[in-house]
């Protein structure tokens, strides 16, 4: 029979710094957080571009973008981080390597799984924002030019906001993924959520109720995505268009 | 205005839509292109504003010539307005934004000004008080005549329409067709795809008809209605007007 002490959270952690065990979970739950909108902001700007030049009218940008979604998408995440960690640090060029090498190690942990989650969340936002472009009419593509609009015009200001718009459910299955895939970062050693569970589990052996804490911190951050992703929905919706409500 | 010279298209997957076609648009002159399916119809009216690309041939569109890799494309298309089968508004802007975005953005008008203009355009196709409306609550036949009043927001030095009726309910194929004949009637260059003979009796000045990528005439209106042609275009024009 397990022996439920839930008030360990309020108990000082080892160490003597005056923190909480619940101080823990938070600082893995902020640092949770933190990766995840940073790697959000990459893999969004990366993604999109990306997806872009996957439509766009040029075999030199289609065929750097394809190659990049073949390569993020088929290696593991898991292998991706160590990449990124151990191996990316010894053949950057431009001294980039040596700048990474001089930054705290935390920083280091934190930058690496960043780049890690961004670039490949960002393979996968690639897809989606190339299918949103591809969904739209071809007629629109034609309508934009035929009105004088160059073709960055033409995605701008005609193709890219029906685009996104349409893919703002993908959008937030991809966020939410991103989120639960930062506890790999937990293996290099990343103090993010996951990897504070399993500190609270070594330090005061209560293995249920820092797993049940740690479980119902990502639903709810996910939950809030979710939300979130819903209202800004919501606020994107086209009158007259698809469930846009009403004549 | 539109000259058209020995024209060639031959698309990337190797299919040959245009044949050496030949014909010619004055100022002010109105012609309509009617042919069978997949005869060409839509190939030749996108090489006119450079939609299309083509292999052979030239098409000068008031002296430019469309072809040359010098041009301005994007200049030259703001002064050609366009009108689709499928109407292809910008669904999440506002019929207003619709007439205004490429004002702005493109022949760098102010707003103020824009908006001026989208209005007195709107009002002129009727459609006055769906200003604030988005293209997905209006009906196919508001959607083209909007579609029109955008064009002509641009002040355009020519208009091609590719089949701007044939995606419509019959009962709102006369709505657009009369804004389009009052735009005829008012001298505006026009090239229009449509198999509307009504229309083309009623305005156009010459009917061309084209078969697999050729164009097999191209006749004063009367002529074409009247006497000595191809038995193509016979059999084609007995079979639309039969319906
Ligand atoms: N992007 C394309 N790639 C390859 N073939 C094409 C392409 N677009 C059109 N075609 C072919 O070129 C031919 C002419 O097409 P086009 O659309 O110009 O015909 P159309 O006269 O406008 O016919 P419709 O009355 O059906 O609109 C057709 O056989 C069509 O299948
Ligand atoms: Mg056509």
């Amino acid at each position: 029979m397990h022996n439920w002490r839930w008030e360990v959270f309020l108990e000082p952690a080892q160490g003597g710094s005056g923190a909480t065990y619940l101080d823990w979970v938070l600082v893995g739950l902020r640092m949770t957080a933190a990766v995840s909108l940073c790697s959000w902001v990459i893999a969004l700007l990366w993604g999109s571009l990306m997806g872009i030049f996957r439509t766009y009218p040029s075999k030199l940008l289609y065929g750097l973008s394809t190659a990049y979604v073949e390569v993020f998408r088929n290696i593991p995440l898991l292998v991706q981080l160590f990449l990124w960690y151990f191996v990316a640090p010894e053949v950057a060029p431009l001294g980039l390597g040596a700048w990474f090498k001089q930054l705290h190690p935390n920083l280091q942990l934190f930058v690496a799984s960043m780049l890690c989650l961004g670039f490949f969340t960002g393979a996968r936002i690639t897809e989606q924002v190339r299918a949103g472009i591809e969904s739209l009419s071809r007629g629109q593509k034609a309508a934009g030019l035929a009105m004088g609009f160059t073709l960055p015009q033409t995605y701008r200001h005609v193709l890219l906001p029906m685009a996104f718009r349409i893919i703002i459910p993908p959008l937030s299955s991809e966020c939410v993924n991103l989120v639960k895939n930062s506890a790999v970062a937990s293996t290099i050693g990343l103090m993010e959520l996951a990897y504070q569970g399993r500190q609270l589990v070594d330090y005061t052996a209560q293995s249920y109720e820092s797993f049940i804490a740690v479980t119902a911190l990502y639903v709810a951050l996910n939950l809030l995505i979710l939300l979130f992703m819903r209202w800004v929905e919501k606020k994107a919706r086209v009158p007259g268009f698809m469930g846009g409500g009403g004549r | 205005m539109i000259t058209i010279r020995n024209v060639s298209k031959i698309y990337p997957n190797g299919f040959q839509a245009l044949r050496e076609c030949s014909t010619q648009v004055e100022k002010g002159e109105v012609i309509v292109v009617c042919g069978p399916s997949g005869s060409g119809k839509s190939t030749l009216i996108k090489c006119v504003n450079g939609l299309e690309d083509f292999q052979q041939g030239e098409i000068l569109v008031d002296g430019t010539s469309v072809g040359d890799p010098k041009t301005n494309l994007p200049r030259l298309r703001s002064r050609v307005g366009m009108v689709f089968q499928h109407f292809e508004l910008f669904p999440h802007m506002s019929i207003l934004e619709n007439l205004t975005v490429a004002q702005v953005k493109v022949l760098g008008r102010s707003q103020d000004e824009a908006t001026e203009r989208g209005h007195k355009l709107l009002e002129r196709v009727g459609l006055k008080a769906q200003a604030p409306k988005h293209p997905g609550q209006l009906s196919g036949g508001q959607q083209q005549r909007v579609a029109i009043a955008r064009a002509l927001c641009m002040d355009p030095i020519c208009m091609l329409f590719d089949e701007p009726t044939s995606a419509l309910d019959p009962e709102m194929i006369n709505e657009v067709l009369d804004v389009m004949v009052e735009l005829a009637q008012e001298g505006m260059t026009m090239m229009c795809v449509t198999h509307e003979m009504g229309f083309a009796r009623k305005v156009a000045h010459r009917v061309v008809f084209m078969d697999e990528g050729r164009i097999l005439e191209d006749a004063k209106k009367d002529e074409f209605f009247g006497g000595a042609r191809t038995d193509r275009a016979k059999l084609f024009l007995s079979k639309i007007l039969s319906h």
